[in-house]
């Protein structure tokens, strides 16, 4: 007994010791954006009592997988509503995973938005549209709270500006993310493109995307791409660029 | 019987016949125990559980064949790197607390312990018999997990050459080079490090609760609720140290949680690193270092009980 008793006291100082240690590796977990999720009573409320044990036990990723395959099902059967709410589980459990945040966004933007629009128990097409509306707003919420918990990844950003030119025909919110996912790590070699190409479609700004398409055709032949110099074209034309200045007119009859 | 009689009848003595002198600490008496430990436990059929991880691995191969590529691989790995954790952890938990009521039960303590064997050296051998079984399971499912990923990262690599086999190489390139980021991680390694010490640290704690508990499913018990605790654990030394208006007792309770219990919630890093979280060095080596602390520490708790106990 008093052993039982002396080998407790020595766990409660060796506690002790351990503690710096466990505070400074918990602070280096937050600073490496390692178990990033907290376990509250609200994730509770959302996953249930057995999910939320399992994800506490350590099998978080298993339990966000299989609320994945749910609402996956859910998609097969159009269910919009509660892939809603399973894909945004999903995210709370897993808020590192690209891949959830970008087939959520893109359930959300792309198939819920036009199953809404073509609703045909909805005959009025101001509610088609408010629904359609709102469902591209879902997609956008999950793209930004997925930047959020992924700052230093360009994937979301990509996605986002692709939302915004496709879903919002925002040229400028989508040359702005091209341009914020073009300066991360592990940015794609479009992005810069990408970002000068929406540019070249804002009114106003048309000097701006000349002097960036103009900087990316000087880089070399690898950047000359028939869109860039398409785009390229037609802002010497709206700039009224003078001929010397111009990229020559046998790269122009390619484009043609 | 004359002298001379007497040299030709006896055996020569030499330096073999002679009792070898004792010594307090032998690596031999501790790794005879290990190999008797690691073979008592295979003729338990422990590694039954390899199979049924094989069979979790495949089952989940096929299921997934309906999702794209990125989706596949994200469960692919998820799940595998989840059983191992699942199994290595059970494995450590089972049967580490049967070891010490088995020998007691079966009068093997008492040979052993009736020979010049310390109970430290008997403890030790114990227990790196069962971290040596958990490092061939853990080897085992790894590279089953391995063989898996690698094979179908192949079968979508062909199949990705294929669908794309009129694009221009550099297309052709980047799409290849995303599907091998998707599916295979060089920090899927330190990963699995870190599942294994995280099952010999809940190998070393059985081991201590084993010493003082009276049975083997009182120790399995005892086990589930501190594998409980010890994944609530950071989150009450938060609520200990930091002020959040809670009352007195449960501040107690937080310090006692806090200080008595490992936090096990910090070799929880393969659902972030499969989600393509890098893990630095010094993030991997203070895990390793708290990993070997706790089994260390725990180990020496077991021997330091396990000498009082009345046999």
């Amino acid at each position: 007994m008093s052993r039982a008793l002396i080998a407790l006291a020595i766990l409660i100082v060796v506690g002790v010791v351990k503690l710096p240690l466990e505070r400074n590796l918990a602070a280096l977990h937050r600073q490496e954006h390692f178990l990033g999720v907290e376990f509250n009573l609200d994730l509770r409320e959302k996953i249930g009592q057995l999910g939320f044990m399992a994800a506490l036990s350590g099998f978080r990723a298993i339990v966000a997988d299989a609320l994945f395959i749910q609402a996956y099902a859910a998609w097969e059967n159009t269910e919009w509503g509660r892939m809603l709410l399973l894909f945004r589980h999903v995210t709370t459990l897993q808020p590192r995973v690209m891949l959830f945040w970008d087939t959520a966004a893109w359930h959300m933007a792309w198939n819920a938005s036009v199953a809404a629009m073509n609703d045909q128990n909805q005959p009025r097409l101001a509610l088609r549209v408010k629904a359609q509306r709102e469902y591209f707003a879902l997609g956008k919420d999950f793209l930004e709270r997925g930047i959020k918990n992924n700052p230093d990844r360009p994937d979301l950003y990509e996605a986002l500006a692709r939302l915004y030119k496709e879903k919002y025909k925002d040229h400028e919110r989508a040359s702005e993310y091209y341009a914020k996912a073009s300066v991360l790590p592990e940015a794609r070699t479009f992005d810069r493109r990408f970002s000068a190409y929406e540019l070249s479609y804002c009114e106003g700004r048309e000097r701006e995307a000349y002097e960036r398409l103009l900087s990316l055709y000087n880089e070399g032949e690898k950047e000359r791409l028939p869109t860039l110099i398409k785009r390229l074209k037609f802002l010497e034309e709206k700039l009224a660029i003078p001929q010397e200045e111009r990229i020559p007119d046998k790269l122009n009859k390619i484009v043609k | 019987m004359t002298s001379g009689e007497n040299a030709s009848t006896l055996p020569e003595m030499n330096a073999s016949t002679y009792a070898k002198p004792y010594r307090p600490f032998s690596f031999s008496r501790i790794y005879a125990i290990t190999i008797n430990t690691v073979i008592e436990l295979t003729r338990l059929k422990v590694f039954y559980v390899l199979l049924i991880f094989a069979l979790v691995l495949i089952g989940s191969s096929i299921f997934m064949a309906q999702f794209s590529f990125q989706q596949e691989f994200q469960i692919l790995k998820d799940v595998s790197l989840g059983a191992i954790s699942i199994f290595t952890s059970l494995l450590a938990i089972v049967a580490t607390a049967r070891l010490l009521p088995q020998d007691m039960e079966d009068r093997i303590l008492y040979t052993i312990l009736a020979k010049p064997v310390p109970r430290f050296e008997y403890v030790l051998g114990k227990i790196a018999g069962v971290l040596l079984l958990l490092a061939i399971s853990t080897l085992v499912m790894g590279a089953a997990f391995l063989l898996v990923l690698f094979f179908r990262e192949q079968a979508v690599l062909h199949a990705t050459a294929r669908q794309m086999s009129g694009a221009p190489p550099d297309q052709v390139a980047d799409a290849l080079r995303v599907v091998r980021s998707s599916a295979f991680n060089l920090d899927i390694f330190p990963g699995m490090v870190i599942i294994y010490l995280k099952a010999c640290l809940l190998a070393a704690l059985t081991l201590f609760v084993s010493t003082f508990a009276t049975s083997n499913i009182f120790t399995v018990v005892v086990m589930a609720f501190i594998y409980f605790i010890g994944h609530l654990q950071a989150t009450a030394r938060e609520y200990w140290l930091q002020e959040h208006g809670s009352g007195l007792i449960a501040r107690i309770f937080f310090a006692v949680v806090t200080l008595i219990f490992p936090d096990l919630q910090a070799f929880n890093l393969v659902d972030d690193i499969v989600a393509g979280t890098a893990i630095s060095l010094a993030l991997f080596t203070k895990t390793a270092v708290l990993g070997v602390f706790y089994t260390t520490i725990y180990t020496l708790l077991a021997a330091f009980v396990f000498y009082g106990k009345e046999l």
